[in-house]
């Protein structure tokens, strides 16, 4: 307490509105990041809702088809750039400059410009939606030729793309800034926790690939506008070399998405196993073999288009290995739960539903990779079921982990344990609901990105509907619980869980304005 | 007091589709009609039981340890972290069962790229929302689209069984021969898939991909577009009837002259 009380004159900060637009904190622009997330998370979800609504029953009942298009392209583009990536920049920039024993994020008024940004990127986003031709509707892969038929909502989907992408890599180069020079002494690298680790690796993959989409993303504009013909066959273009530059970056995104939750698991874990993780070092390995992998099995998204024979393979076998270093993280965790003393808090809950979860997207991953299976896979519900698995119940539930783990230390409060179970019995319930049946449909021949389907597929669509609303439902339920515990309920203590080790445990609950400082002495 | 109605209604449709489908049994990816497609399921089958087996048993350690180390039951936590041997058990034995999957998957990919005795050939083209098939060396040519009415997909008739499933033109093709199909498209991406087949490429402009298949038994198979391609995306089915080479024999006799009347209307 006395720490806080010596430090309020460095707390001089304008209050109201003020505040969060000029703040230059790193907790302040979590929480911004991770309100952020929240609001998108609602607005994604009911786009959601209304594919879920349409494809209840066979026929056209609600939506028109153009619409439903849209509805599939936004929910995506909102869900990937407005809800995983700034709901774990967000937790970046809570938790990093803590863990590492640090004052602050290392380039402070930076931080504020990348999230600043991205309000502005999705309004404009969003604003398609009310513009004529309608909200883009190409799907969020954005393949020409189908995407240059937008209407007017065109350039500004372009340029939301832009500034989204803006913003990922200023908050990248702040993450990889802060981890490598803001490190308390006795720091070492491998002495860091691993969220941290896998952080630094997912900004290395922004730096690297957000810039190869902004390219592409301009030269469909200037195929668009300016007559160039980059990806037009008739001027001598080529579509699929869109394609290429899509998934160059779309693959490692999609590591993106996923690579911090493994840091988050690898933190809740141990803690609720009152055991050390087992193997940290080949933790480490494996999270950086994975990024490395992730940047040459790109075309196992486009095994349909017609590579020659030994693309195929390549990509195949590319794909297959990516398998070796996600086991080795998977059986990690499973060994460090083993002889453990466990107790099954909300976030050991979250944690163990996404190592099951995830696994379960993991193994369709591995189907997938298949080529010749992939044949019939490709383009199918079951694609869409494999990757809903790994980004709901994955990466999703390894958001809602870390906020149920930190939210006592970040407010002081401890939230109740009641309503987060039955957030998360809920969640999993209705998640497996939702998504399971879309293998069984996927297999039985159903493409994804349909509005209306034949009867033979009626059945589980509707169970998957069912599933949908009940998911949406349960999800406020995290809303009221996080707000009920930002307003009071039992103080929370500064070590908060008994197993938790590291260094935001040391700091009082909630923690003072400038975490560290004076460095704090690492053993 | 109508949206009641409605609700009657909807219900009462779906437990009829419930008793006229057995949509509740489509669970699996179809065996398919040719030799490729029955070896595209084993693959299938086979990756998916290597899943569950390793599932099986990493779920069980972990459910296991779930219900014995907990600390209700008064454990003391282990303090091991780390084994070098585990971890180079756990890097090998994984990569043994993937070199497992990858050599039969490689053998059918290879069967799969081969189109050498062909004999016939066909050129498939997409259009924003329909599909041309030319028949090369002759002059075979027609256009096939949706043909399910308006009034089924707007809910104001029943409808039926093979909803959004048929067309106007079936592609007529015989049975055990082997056909190449050559794929293109006019405007946007599309992917033209029959399952039972199991044959899916994109069809893209400025592109011809190949595909080859021999079928073996007559019938009449249903695919769809995979590749979004629009508004009517959904609504730009495959339907391709299999007969025996008599019988093609014979309609691709008639099919030449319904063919210049088809130019006639199109080129109106």
């Amino acid at each position: 307490m006395s720490s806080v009380v010596k430090d309020e004159h460095h707390d001089e900060h304008p209050s109201g509105i003020m505040r969060w637009i000029t703040t230059t904190n790193h907790k302040d622009i979590g929480t911004l990041y991770l309100w952020f997330a929240m609001i998108m998370f609602f607005i994604g979800g009911l786009m959601a809702l209304v594919i879920r609504s349409e494809l209840f029953q066979p026929g056209l009942q609600f939506v028109d088809p153009q619409f439903f298009n849209s509805m599939t392209t936004m929910h995506a583009l909102v869900m990937i750039f407005g809800v995983v990536m700034p709901a774990f920049t967000g937790l970046a920039n809570w938790m990093i400059p803590i863990m590492v024993g640090g004052p602050d994020m290392a380039l402070p008024r930076m931080n504020n410009w990348s999230f600043w940004i991205m309000p502005f990127a999705f309004s404009m986003l969003l604003s398609t939606l009310f513009m004529d031709g309608g909200a883009p509707a190409g799907g969020w892969t954005l393949y020409p030729p189908l995407s240059l038929q937008t209407g007017d909502a065109f350039p500004f989907l372009i340029f939301a793309i832009h500034f989204m992408g803006l913003s990922s890599i200023m908050g990248a180069i702040n993450i990889v800034a802060t981890i490598l020079n803001m490190r308390a002494p006795g720091m070492t690298l491998m002495k860091m926790p691993l969220f941290v680790w896998t952080w630094l690796i997912t900004a290395f993959l922004l730096i690297a690939v957000m810039p190869v989409l902004a390219g592409g993303v301009t030269m469909l504009l200037t195929d668009k506008f300016f007559g160039t013909s980059f990806f037009n066959a008739a001027g001598g273009g080529d579509p699929v070399m869109f394609q290429h530059i899509f998934w160059f970056f779309g693959h490692p995104e999609v590591y993106i998405l996923i690579l911090p939750s493994f840091g988050v698991v690898s933190a809740i874990i141990p803690t609720f196993a009152r055991k050390p993780l087992f193997g940290y070092a080949s933790m480490v390995y494996a999270t950086a073999s994975i990024a490395f992998l992730s940047f040459i099995v790109w075309a196992h998204h486009m095994f349909t288009v017609g590579m020659p024979l030994a693309g195929e393979v390549f990509f195949m076998f590319a794909t297959m290995l990516i398998a070796v270093p996600t086991g080795v993280k998977v059986f990690n965790w499973v060994t460090t739960m083993w002889k453990g003393a466990m107790t099954f808090e909300t976030p050991m809950l979250f944690a163990i539903g996404f190592i099951v979860m995830f696994t379960i997207g993991g193994f369709s991953g591995l189907m997938l990779a298949i080529t010749p299976a992939d044949f019939q896979y490709h383009d199918t519900y079951f694609v869409v079921a494999h990757f809903h698995y790994v980004l709901v119940p994955g990466s999703i539930f390894a958001i809602m982990a870390a906020c149920y783990y930190w939210l006592p230390k970040w407010t002081g409060n401890m939230y109740s344990e009641t309503l987060g179970k039955t957030h998360f019995w809920l969640s999993t319930i209705f998640v497996n609901l939702t998504f399971f049946p879309m293998h069984f449909v996927g297999l039985a021949g159903m493409p994804r990105r349909i509005p209306d389907y034949s009867l033979q597929f009626a059945d589980y669509n509707m169970i998957a509907s069912i599933g949908a609303f009940g998911f949406g439902f349960a999800q406020l339920i995290f809303l009221y619980l996080i707000i009920k515990t930002i307003k009071g309920g039992t103080k929370a203590t500064d070590q908060v869980w008994e197993g938790a080790e590291g260094l935001e445990w040391t700091l009082s609950s909630p923690p003072p304005y400038h975490s560290f400082n004076t460095p704090p002495v690492i053993k | 007091m109508s949206l009641i109605k409605n609700l009657i209604f909807f219900i009462a449709s779906m437990s009829v589709f419930n008793i006229a489908q057995a949509g509740w049994l489509d669970l699996n990816m179809t065996e398919g009609v040719t030799d490729l497609s029955q070896e595209v399921f084993g693959l299938h089958m086979l990756i998916l039981w290597i899943c569950v087996v390793i599932g099986v048993i990493v779920f069980g350690a972990m459910f296991w340890s779930i219900a014995m180390h907990r600390k209700s039951r008064g454990v003391t936590p282990a303090t091991f972290h780390e084994s070098t041997s585990l971890e180079f058990l756990w890097t090998i034995v994984p990569f043994v069962i993937l070199i497992g999957m990858a050599v039969p998957a490689t053998k059918t990919l290879i069967k799969m790229y081969d189109h050498s005795d062909s004999e016939i050939h066909i050129k498939i083209t997409g259009y924003q929302w329909l599909w041309q098939y030319e028949y090369l060396n002759t002059n075979v040519s027609f256009y096939s689209k949706l043909s399910t009415p308006y009034n089924e997909i707007y809910n104001k008739d029943t409808k039926n069984i093979n909803y959004l499933q048929e067309v106007d033109k079936h592609l007529v093709v015989p049975v055990n021969k082997k056909i190449r199909f050559l794929l293109t498209s006019n405007d946007v991406l599309h992917a033209w898939w029959v399952p039972d087949l199991a044959l899916k490429r994109d069809a893209i402009p400025g592109y011809i991909n190949e595909m080859s298949v021999v079928i073996n038994e007559p019938g009449i198979y249903r695919g769809r577009c995979a590749e979004l391609c629009g508004r009517h995306h959904g609504f730009m089915p495959i339907v391709i009837e299999a007969v025996e080479e008599k019988e093609y024999e014979e309609w691709l006799a008639n099919a030449d002259k319904v063919k210049s009347s088809d130019v006639a209307k199109i080129n109106k």
